[in-house]
């Protein structure tokens, strides 16, 4: 019956061994194909105060839809991110960003 | 306590001179009545006139004008209430600024301290020399564990 094959181990197990070779890319199968690591833009060009003038910027991070880009996308850390929304917020206000576009 | 506000008011695309002059003064004048100050006023480049990011009553452009304001909560309060009321404006929004700029000012002051300390610890001096190299994230490893995971699926 069943039992008498060699156990099969399962795929993997819990471990994502390819996650961890420093990179923090994924790295394709086969493939040399590394993901690029993003890095929150606000941190790496210091830009303190994300203003809601600054339409050019912010643009930047509102795709054609209209809707925020979200962190897992761009990489902005948590901390802009959330300066960011607020400040996408007041531009639409504004009429200096769209709300949703189509 | 009087704090630094920034007001910016959208007017119909086709508000002549005077209707943008005839603003501003109903803005200065409640300003001036109860104790504030404008400390700066910006109708040119990159104000003025502006394509809307979406249609407001039809219109497609507006006239924007941005005011730095110094003043009590109070007097914001007052000026938003008359703005809602005002006929031929499109938007307006106050924010308060001084807080934000303290918060950037903080931010730069620990970044440099932070990066100074570490060239110290290096046994590098304080400062950035001439010739070091292109300007790049120097010493900068420490913020690299924030954003591990960040990048998760596409």
């Amino acid at each position: 019956m069943a039992f008498g094959g060699p156990k099969k181990s399962g795929p993997g197990g819990r471990g994502k061994a390819g996650d961890k070779d420093g990179k923090g890319g994924a790295r394709q199968r086969g493939g040399g194909l590394f993901r690029r690591r993003k890095v929150c833009r606000f941190c790496a060009d210091k830009i303190d105060d994300i203003n809601y003038k600054d339409v050019k910027l912010l643009s930047g991070f509102v795709p054609e839809r209209g809707k925020v880009l979200p962190r897992r996308i761009s990489g902005t850390c948590a901390k802009h991110q959330r300066g960011l929304r607020v400040a996408i917020v007041h531009a639409r206000q504004l009429a200096l960003l769209p709300y949703a576009a189509d | 306590m009087n704090r630094t506000y920034e007001l910016i008011y959208v007017l119909k695309p086709d508000a002549s001179e005077d209707e943008v002059n005839d603003m501003h003064k109903q803005v200065a004048e409640i300003v001036e009545r109860m104790g504030g100050t404008i400390d700066k006023t910006e109708n040119a480049l990159p104000w003025g006139r502006r394509k809307l990011a979406y249609e407001i009553g039809h219109h497609k452009e507006g006239f924007y004008v941005l005011e730095v304001i110094t003043g009590s909560g109070e007097l914001m309060k007052e000026i938003d209430r008359r703005l809602r009321v005002t006929e031929g404006l499109l938007r307006h929004l106050i924010v308060r600024v001084d807080e934000t700029v303290v918060k950037a000012e903080r931010a730069r002051t620990k970044r440099t301290e932070e990066s100074r300390r570490r060239r110290v610890a290096r046994g590098l001096p304080p400062d950035r020399q001439p010739g070091e190299g292109p300007q790049g994230d120097n010493d900068d490893d420490s913020g690299d564990m924030m954003f591990d995971g960040a990048d998760m699926e596409a």
